[in-house]
């Protein structure tokens, strides 16, 4: 079939032009503004390394939550059926529209040291949160896992349940269906949703600095060490480290694209 | 030797129907869309629970509700195959075919192997390791059919298994699927709304309505003496009810007819459309027995060589005509006719 030829558009090009360089521009003043000459000495830095560290455990730790505990909720969510719903679903994803730093005051609230979970928390085990390399995890968690939900629970949906049926009918106890019929075919969905999840909380600054704190090496992740070193004018730790982001960034993305034909 | 008594009180129906099935014989379920065809299937294999009845195959109750005796659908020696095949898109054809027998505990390399030459046996060597996505429709179908036959179940369950299909094909498919559920000791229940489907592959037949059996029998008894307007559509006859009184038959819409049997009470009288004569004019050469009424052409329709033309009089029936009568009489314009049939062209039975 011959390809039809669109008319060419200036005024679309011109506008789609510009909101691509728009997103380019930002990259490449990183590129040009890192301190090449000695941004070797700059990453391997203790803050630098502590802090990637810390981000780097703090976010796979909260996306296996998301992973472990979303999970069931994404299955309820697209699953069953019960009053309030839509409620539990509008309130489970709400921090992913809520300011950050609002979700690290409500977290404060609840599970701080004087939260009205927090408090019976310390006192019957002795655990608090706020301060401690827990407390960046489950800030993390609040704002991260609301993308693996949605994005599971629409993959739930959007799968053909007579699939299920079709391989009970054949023999297949509840396991096994879920196994080697369910997973398999939501798991587009549960990879993108993984690692949407992972990043969101790698990049967590606003509820991670409210509930958690700005401890170097306990609870300073790179988000926190880059805003820290901007602001006390050490600008060229700030790009090399904000250099690290970008590129773990554009990994994830590459990974997360969706391959259309397969499946 | 399946013996089923389904009762199922969902929403938008309450199905109820008792039948039983030998070992080798195909029973087809026809009737309307929503009649409950398939749902009947999807509780034979234990994915909807009954609310009352029973289903025992070969003498094992697989579901009593009265008993609390319900076997898990995985647990049941009844195959299914549904109506757009449900082949697991993310494995390949073997893999497909093989899935029921590793759930049932055969080994991953023997499960492969009879995979792989139930495949063969349909013709399908050629796609064994491609995925249901770039198999053509019949290719789909039989792969659908060697997955639900591998497992040797012993009841096999088919949804509407040719409605998928382009009409150029389902003839030869018809013809396989013929072949192998002759060849099985297999009790089959087969749904189908297309009555050819229930004809060609069903030893009996049961229509089904509105949740309820409305007649059953062989595909001739069936056809040959229709008990519900659903049944004489799809053969294509005229099917009129009314009150019989020796050669005379009062019928329930209004209007009489003479037939050439005496009966009496009421009956069913079926009449082909092909034995209704039509004419612009009442006959002047009256008969004596012959049945003459008119009535308004409300449609005239084309059915390969043939035209059918309904009449709407008392009674309202459906004549079938050479086009040239259309032609002649000018029937195409509408306006009053007369039809006309003969006493012993009208076929009456009880009700």
């Amino acid at each position: 079939m011959p390809k039809v030829k669109l008319p060419f558009n200036p005024l679309l090009a011109l506008m789609a032009g510009l909101a691509a360089l728009f997103f380019i521009f930002p990259l490449i003043g990183l590129i040009a503004g890192a301190p090449w000459g000695h941004i070797g000495t700059v990453i391997t830095s203790q803050t630098a390394v502590q802090a990637l560290e810390l981000s780097i455990v703090a976010s796979l730790a909260s996306t296996a939550i998301a992973l472990a505990f979303g999970f069931p909720l994404a299955w309820v969510l697209a699953r069953k059926k019960f009053h309030g719903k839509g409620v539990l679903r509008g309130l489970t994803t709400l921090p992913m529209v809520l300011p950050p730093v609002v979700g690290g005051i409500a977290l404060l609230l609840a599970y701080g040291r004087r939260g009205f979970i927090g408090r019976p928390l310390e006192s019957a085990t002795g655990i608090t949160l706020p301060f401690t390399l827990a407390g960046v995890v489950v800030a993390e968690s609040f704002v991260a896992m609301p993308f693996f939900v949605i994005t599971v629970e629409s993959g739930l949906r959007s799968m053909n349940r007579r699939l299920e049926d079709a391989a009970r009918s054949l023999g297949a106890p509840r396991r096994t269906v879920f196994l080697r019929v369910t997973l398999p075919l939501i798991w587009p969905s549960l990879a993108a949703g993984t690692v949407l999840t992972w990043a969101r909380a790698l990049g967590e600054f606003g509820a991670t600095i409210t509930f958690a704190g700005n401890l170097p090496g306990v609870t300073q992740t790179m988000p926190l060490a880059i805003y820290i070193s901007q602001s006390s004018n050490m600008t060229d730790e700030a790009i090399a480290l904000s250099l690290i982001l970008v590129v773990v960034s554009l990994v994830v993305m590459v990974f997360r694209r969706d391959r259309p034909g397969e499946g | 030797m399946l013996e089923a008594d389904i009762q199922l009180r969902l929403s938008r129906l309450n199905l109820d129907a008792a039948f039983t099935v030998a070992p080798g014989e195909v029973l087809a379920l026809l009737g309307p869309n929503g009649s409950g065809k398939s749902t009947t299937l999807r509780a034979l294999v234990g994915l909807l629970p009954l609310t009352g009845g029973r289903v025992v195959l070969d003498g094992r109750v697989l579901e009593d509700p009265a008993r609390r005796v319900r076997v898990a659908p995985e647990k049941r020696p009844i195959a299914l195959m549904f109506q757009d095949y449900l082949l697991f898109p993310h494995m390949s054809a073997v893999e497909n075919v093989a899935f029921g027998l590793r759930c049932r505990g055969t080994d991953k390399r023997t499960a492969r192997e009879k995979a792989a030459s139930s495949l063969a046996r349909l013709g399908l060597d050629a796609v064994a390791e491609a995925r249901p996505g770039s198999m053509s429709g019949g290719q789909q179908q039989r792969v659908a059919m060697a997955r639900a036959l591998v497992t040797d179940p012993k009841l096999l369950l088919l949804d509407e298994p040719l409605a998928a299909l382009d009409v150029s094909i389902k003839t030869s498919v018809r013809r396989l699927l013929r072949e192998v559920l002759n060849n099985s000791n297999v009790a089959n229940v087969l749904v189908t709304h297309d009555l050819l489907d229930a004809v060609a592959l069903g030893d009996r037949m049961i229509v089904i309505e509105d949740g309820a059996i409305v007649q059953s029998g062989t595909p001739a008894e069936v056809t040959a003496r229709p008990r519900s307007p659903y049944v004489a559509d799809l053969t294509g006859v005229n099917l009129l009810r009314g009150t019989a009184r020796g050669t005379t038959l009062e019928l329930d819409g209004g209007g009489r007819l003479s037939c050439a049997s005496a009966t009496a009470g009421p009956v069913f009288a079926v009449i082909a459309p092909e034995r209704v004569s039509i004419a612009r004019h009442r006959p002047e050469r009256q008969e004596e027995e012959q049945n003459n009424w008119p009535g308004q052409v409300s449609a005239v329709d084309l059915m390969g060589d043939r035209v059918r033309v309904h009449v709407d009089g008392t009674p309202a029936i459906t004549a079938e005509v050479r086009p040239a009568v259309v032609d002649e009489l000018k029937l195409d314009d509408g306006g009053e006719v007369w039809a006309s049939v003969s006493p012993s062209d009208i076929s009456v039975y009880p009700v």
